[in-house]
């Protein structure tokens, strides 16, 4: 669809984004020591650490994909709410006070605390610079994504405005700015669509009308030359594709009403369930006059969409392959939270290990609010009569359009924020890898504590280039699909010797090099031999697949366990290290 | 004293470490059986027992709940160990 820019739109966009930007600097421009770029200094309070860690991990992904799956698809973007927030206890019951005992910058000051050893920074580093970037993508694909509609801008725009954006904050102040993005973004986030979810409930549900309740199907054509036609007429704002979303009958008990009024949570998920709703299915095929994309509509009953097998069709096939296939990415999904770098390093800038912990119960408090909204925003999209059938990512800032188009301006700049706030703690984390552990402590390259900011603010810059170039390289890829991934690699490399660290004393230097390297290189090669990869990145046959399904942690987690304890066993004992401090 | 505040610092760790490893094996348990459910007994999360919810949303958001409820427990008990209490497990 296209969009017309307001600026209205555009000015509160701009206040917006400024505003946190600028008093990041603000609230930031003490952190100028290693210990205060990388850290913090330690001193971020527990309860801005936790809310930080929920601007940390609240990604595109999980605003804007989960959003979007749950209006397309039903009940499953909620499955992907379930799993992200379940890897929390692993963080919480597991990770969280060890780990900030073990470190002092980075995750590889972690898994290296007692061994001194230049193999384990060299193989964490690379692994945590691999996963940054496989998180990157989606984050970098998404900002550009929001930017279209809002600004009217191209998607190489909004993408390259992320990336100055986010780089000028980690430049600056490091980890104390990056922490109050995180904080006012997550703030702002889970207010806001707090406020959003009541607008939903107090407007209830309807049966459409307008443009949304037009049910002939819609085709999309882009011609060889790039023209793009709508029925085949060139696509204009007076032409263009209709807004889809709407139900197409309420219970029986609203027998001769065409509106709910206003709903309790509750009682919204049992009328929806007993509703009817239009949704859309798409298929697309290709000619000589261009691809040709058909948006169908297809009444379906609210209890088909909400359980599970909306998206994972797999689930309903009783295949083995495709219940394998579920079940490892619940598997990656659980482990790989506390498995993330970004997520990792804000433990080291909290004091001491009783406030790692209780700004870990304060992030899960604030995430698992945000994830129950996420349901109620899903489906408030689907019924809004609002969304583009051709972006599922555009679903929730098009559902606060529909109330209003200043609504629609603070969630799609709270979006960006979203972004910004996640790319400013990856950039963190690699910026870490590069200069704290490849420069500094595996080719030893001896340097003041001024030298190592600088070298760190190097890193972020150069991230941060890398950062803008992939998100256009891959800006028609789909973001859920591009974070599973990386929840995949980290799972795999990360947490086995995590794990096995803090819990088996017989772990070996050998065993978490093997482990990290066996678990990276192996997430890496079942993700580019799988169906998935075959069908939307390389165009090939998913059939010409030779892994049997597409999510690889069931498989190449358990294995890096196995690798770490043979390896372990296989080479000589560890000798006690002094631990950092 | 240092010597004392350090074994004690120690108690606590592993005290605080026990307790942790429980609730996360009763929560892997609440996860593993709704992940059971979604791939062996669909069907049942069809069935709606709660209020006109069905299975599948009220079995998602309490683990979502019961998340926080676990934190909650945990950061209490932690509290009790590092008080001086004696450590649970």
């Amino acid at each position: 669809m296209l969009y017309e820019s307001s600026p209205v739109a555009i000015v509160i966009f701009a206040v917006f984004v400024l505003s946190v930007v600028g008093l990041s600097f603000y609230l930031g421009r003490k952190g100028q020591s290693a210990q205060g770029y990388y850290a913090a200094h330690g001193e971020i309070p527990w309860f801005v650490n936790g809310i930080a860690f929920a601007g940390d991990y609240l990604s595109a992904a999980s605003f804007l994909g989960i959003c979007g799956m749950i209006a397309f698809n039903g009940y499953d973007g909620f499955l992907y709410s379930i799993g992200f927030l379940a890897g929390w206890i692993v963080a919480l019951f597991v990770i969280a006070e060890p780990i900030k005992a073990l470190g002092k910058f980075t995750f590889a000051d972690a898994l290296d605390s007692r061994f001194n050893s230049r193999g384990i920074k060299l193989a964490v580093a690379i692994s945590t610079l691999v996963v940054s970037i496989f998180y990157l993508i989606p984050q970098m694909v998404g900002a550009g994504d929001l930017i279209v509609p809002l600004l009217g801008l191209p998607h190489t725009a909004g993408v390259i405005l992320v990336g100055v954006a986010v780089t000028m904050i980690v430049v600056t102040a490091g980890m104390v700015s990056t922490t109050w993005v995180q904080f006012i973004k997550g703030s702002l986030l889970v207010f806001f669509c707090g406020i959003l979810v009541a607008m939903i409930l107090n407007r209830g549900l309807s049966v459409g009308t307008g443009a949304a309740a037009d049910l002939k199907p819609q085709v999309r054509t882009v011609t060889p030359d790039g023209r793009v036609l709508v029925d085949g007429r060139p696509q204009t704002e007076e032409h263009d594709l209709r807004p889809v979303g709407t139900l197409a009958s309420l219970p029986a008990r609203y027998a001769g009403k065409t509106a709910t009024g206003p709903l309790r949570p509750l009682e919204y998920l049992s009328v929806l369930e007993d509703s009817t709703i239009v949704t859309w299915s798409s298929t697309k095929h290709t000619d000589q006059a261009g691809t040709h994309t058909t948006f169908t509509p297809v009444e379906r009953k609210g209890s088909e969409l909400l359980k599970p097998g909306g998206y994972f069709r797999g689930l309903t096939t009783g295949k083995l392959a495709d219940r394998l296939d579920f079940a490892s990415l619940m598997l990656a999904l659980f482990c790989g939270t506390a498995s993330l770098p970004h997520i990792l390093i804000r433990y080291y800038t909290v004091k001491d290990a009783a406030a790692a912990r209780k700004s870990t119960v304060v992030g899960i408090a604030a995430i698992g609010a945000f994830y129950v909204l996420t349901l109620y925003l899903g489906l408030g999209a689907m019924t809004s009569g609002a969304l583009d059938p051709t972006s599922t990512n555009m679903a929730a800032p098009l559902l606060a359009k529909s109330f209003s188009t200043t609504l629609f301006a603070i969630i799609s700049a709270i979006a960006f924020t979203t972004v910004l706030g996640t790319v400013s703690g990856l950039i963190m984390a690699g910026s870490g890898a590069v200069a704290h552990d490849l420069v500094e402590n595996v080719l030893r390259i001896p340097m003041t504590d001024h030298e190592k900011v600088r070298c760190g603010k190097i890193a972020a810059v150069v991230l941060g280039i890398v950062a803008m170039a992939l998100g256009i390289l891959f800006r028609s890829f789909n973001v859920s699909f591009l974070v599973g991934w990386a929840f995949n690699i980290a799972a795999s490399a990360n947490l086995p010797s995590l794990v096995m660290l803090l819990f088996w004393p017989r772990t070996t230097k050998q065993g978490i090099v093997a482990a990290v390297t066996v678990g990276m290189l192996s997430s890496l090669a079942w993700i580019l031999l799988s169906a998935d990869t075959f069908e939307k990145v390389y165009g090939w046959s998913r059939d010409s697949s030779i892994v049997p399904f597409s999510q690889p942690g069931l498989v190449t987690i358990p294995l890096g366990f196995l690798v770490l304890v043979v390896v372990s066993l296989l080479t000589p004992p560890p000798t006690p290290v002094r631990r950092h401090g | 004293m240092a010597g004392e505040e350090s074994r004690k610092s120690s108690r606590d760790d592993r005290g605080t470490s026990r307790i942790g490893l429980k609730l996360f094996w009763i929560y892997v348990l609440l996860y593993g059986g709704f992940i059971g459910l979604v791939l062996f007994r669909p069907d049942l999360l069809s069935q709606r027992p709660f209020g006109g919810v069905n299975l599948a949303i009220a079995y998602g958001m309490g683990l979502i709940a019961g998340a926080f409820l676990l934190a909650i427990v945990y950061m209490v008990a932690c509290r009790t160990v590092e008080r001086g209490g004696p450590p649970r497990g």
